[in-house]
């Protein structure tokens, strides 16, 4: 009976991404509830020893696609291998994780098998065989939810951080099956070129798990190094707002919002950062959100966890020593 | 050179929304609706494409949505596009984009001269999903490129460059046309028609078509079933630290650490 549950795991580099992982207690959870046994796929090159990682996560079956190909992202090509994997094993259900990769490929997986898709799943729950979905609509202004029916295909992306990864088993129960894709047979005319690593010194917001974010009034690419500071004793990345961005402060790539990147950290502070809607659309679902502001009335203190109504340029260097102080302790 | 641009009316991003009581849908009273703003630089691609090169022989604009998506239809032929195309659905479908992707696949295809460029944004602010790019180009058999920031095609106007944004950096795929491409912010600055335009777009020819009489649309139904629009989770209220800096700082770090357990 197809009724088996395939978890698309991304790999970046060589490191399986955390969202990937947390798909892996979505499953867990889908499979008691509907029946069925958890799969899983890893698509790349020489992606070797990266599959014994998710065997530790308890895949009964664990298919590895892996050809010079699939190096770089290729929608088609990714299209096929995933679409290939469910065949093999009889899936009802892929999870893919909410991600460039996850957002572009989804689509084009449950069009080509004809199935059911929902984008950014933030709550998952099952309904007599069908699936009840919610996800964020409208900037983030509304939840809208959906029903997958208890037929068919069904495609879901969910959101990264929406699960806790599960805690790796020791015993992997599944050995490596290696999936031949007729990629020749898609005979697709696109490709990738190489990849422009854009200032690799920083880690991505799309990466990490805290998100140090300014906006407009940090007023110059030099002043956002107080941010770069306290990211980095963090382990975090640096976010920006738009009008920081049109103002040549950031990098566009690292722009929070709707015409930027929508992320879910565990973590964000926002520094100096009015909280327009359509900044709050792309980082409202932040476990923990800190707003710093001289404006005590700034609309990010209502989206806010913790808010402190203070001249970042006083409170952000203080905060990064305050913290490293703490986390030189715990070492 | 044929080129199709993809165009949705969505609620302006500034409005602030609210849900209907019953939960079945949004409350548009009051409600500005315009063009969702990443279809706004496929629609400006492809009229500069135009202004760029000698061989674009049509633009199409198609949009799908209730009846009112006439005046964003309308928008984007006074951007440029000569003619459109304004598929009526009914609400409800609006969330299920693989059914939205599926019902422009058949309006274009009985066509059979086909595009060379299939424009769309890369996401609706509505679903905030980005489904219906990649679908359509699966629906249509072509290959796409997601989210490009920017968009080279060559003289002979078969083979195309673009680059696109991924999470630390940029990748540039190079690709034969026909091709579908979804657009990011970068790629274009759109303009605002002026004031001749929007007058001359009034009198371009659009076709009207309900997707229920499209080829192959009599039976199909959206495979996710819409069940209704909530607000979102009210978040707890603002907690405020006082004090001096020093003591911000020390206790802002003591609430992340011992209350929230964030670091
Ligand atoms: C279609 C559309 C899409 C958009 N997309 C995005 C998007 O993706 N992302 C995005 O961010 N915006 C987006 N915007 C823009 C958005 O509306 C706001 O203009 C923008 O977010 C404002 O940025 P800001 O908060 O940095 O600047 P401002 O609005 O100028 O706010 C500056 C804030 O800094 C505070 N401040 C000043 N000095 C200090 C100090 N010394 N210490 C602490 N606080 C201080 C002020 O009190 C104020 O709250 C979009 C707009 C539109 C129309």
């Amino acid at each position: 009976m197809s009724n088996s549950i395939l978890v698309f795991v991304e790999q970046r580099e060589g490191t399986i991404l955390p969202a990937s992982l947390q798909l892996f207690t979505l499953a867990q959870q889908l499979a008691t509830e509907q029946g069925g046994q958890v799969c899983a796929l890893v698509v790349g090159a020489r992606i070797g020893e990266l599959a014994s990682d998710c065997a530790a996560l308890g895949p009964k079956r664990l298919l590895v696609a892996d050809a010079p190909p699939f190096r770089y992202y290729s929608p088609r090509a990714y299209t096929q291998a995933i679409c290939d994997a469910a065949a093999t094993v009889g899936a009802q259900t892929v999870l893919l994780a909410t991600t460039a990769l996850g957002r572009d490929v989804g689509p084009r997986v449950a069009a080509k098998l004809g199935g059911a898709l929902a984008t950014d799943c933030t709550s998952v729950s099952s309904h007599n065989g069908s699936l009840r979905i919610q996800r964020p609509s409208y900037c983030g202004k509304c939840i809208a939810e959906l029903e997958l029916p208890a037929d068919g295909l069904r495609v879901l992306s969910v959101r990264p951080n929406t699960f806790a990864a599960p805690e790796p088993d020791a015993a992997p129960a599944a050995e490596v099956e290696p999936l031949a894709v007729d990629i020749d047979a898609i005979g697709s005319r696109a490709t990738t070129l190489e990849v422009v690593k854009s200032d690799s010194m920083h880690k991505d917001v799309s990466e990490v798990d805290i998100i140090v974010s300014g906006g407009r009034s940090v007023g110059s690419e030099e002043d956002f190094s107080i941010l770069y500071d306290l990211a980095e004793v963090l382990d975090g990345a640096v976010g920006a707002s738009r009008a920081a961005v049109d103002a040549g402060q950031q990098p566009r790539d690292r722009q929070i919002g709707l015409t930027g990147k929508v992320v879910s950290p565990r973590l964000y502070i926002a520094c100096g950062i009015d909280g327009a809607i359509q900044h709050l659309a792309g980082m409202r679902g932040s476990r923990v959100i800190v707003a710093i502001n001289t404006k005590a009335d700034a609309p990010i203190f209502s989206a806010a966890t913790y808010g402190c109504v203070v001249d970042l340029f006083e409170l952000v260097p203080l905060l990064a020593a305050e913290c490293k102080r703490l986390l030189a302790a715990d070492s | 050179m044929r080129i199709l641009v993809v165009v949705k009316q969505v609620p302006d991003s500034r409005a602030s929304l609210s849900v209907l009581a019953d939960g079945s849908g949004l409350d548009k009273a009051g409600v500005r609706f315009v063009c969702n703003p990443f279809d706004e630089f496929a629609a400006e691609q492809a009229v500069q494409l135009r202004e760029k090169r000698s061989d674009v022989d049509e633009i199409v604009a198609v949009t799908i949505g209730p009846a009112e998506a006439l005046q964003t239809l309308r928008t984007t032929l006074a951007m440029g596009a000569d003619r459109g195309i304004q598929i009526v659905v009914d609400e409800s479908v609006m969330f299920d984009e693989l059914y939205l992707a599926r019902a422009i696949a058949a309006a274009v295809t009985r066509d059979e001269q086909g595009y060379d460029l299939v424009l769309c944004g890369k996401q609706g602010i509505d679903n905030d999903a980005g489904d219906l790019g990649p679908a359509l180009a699966e629906y249509l058999g072509l290959p796409h490129i997601g989210a490009i920031v920017e968009l080279v095609v060559n003289e002979s106007g078969d083979r195309a460059n673009a680059k696109r944004q991924i999470e630390g950096g940029l990748e540039v795929v190079e690709t034969g046309l026909p091709v579908l491409l979804t657009c990011e912010k970068g790629l274009v600055e759109p303009r605002y028609p002026s004031l001749p335009n929007i007058m001359k777009a009034k009198k371009k020819p659009v076709e009207t078509v309900d997707a229920k009489t499209l080829p192959g649309m009599a039976e199909a139904a959206p495979r996710a079933t819409f069940i209704g629009l909530s607000p979102p989770p009210a978040r707890e209220a603002c907690t405020i630290i006082e004090g001096t800096p020093e003591e911000m700082a020390k206790e802002l770090v003591r609430v992340l650490r011992e209350e929230a357990k964030v670091i």
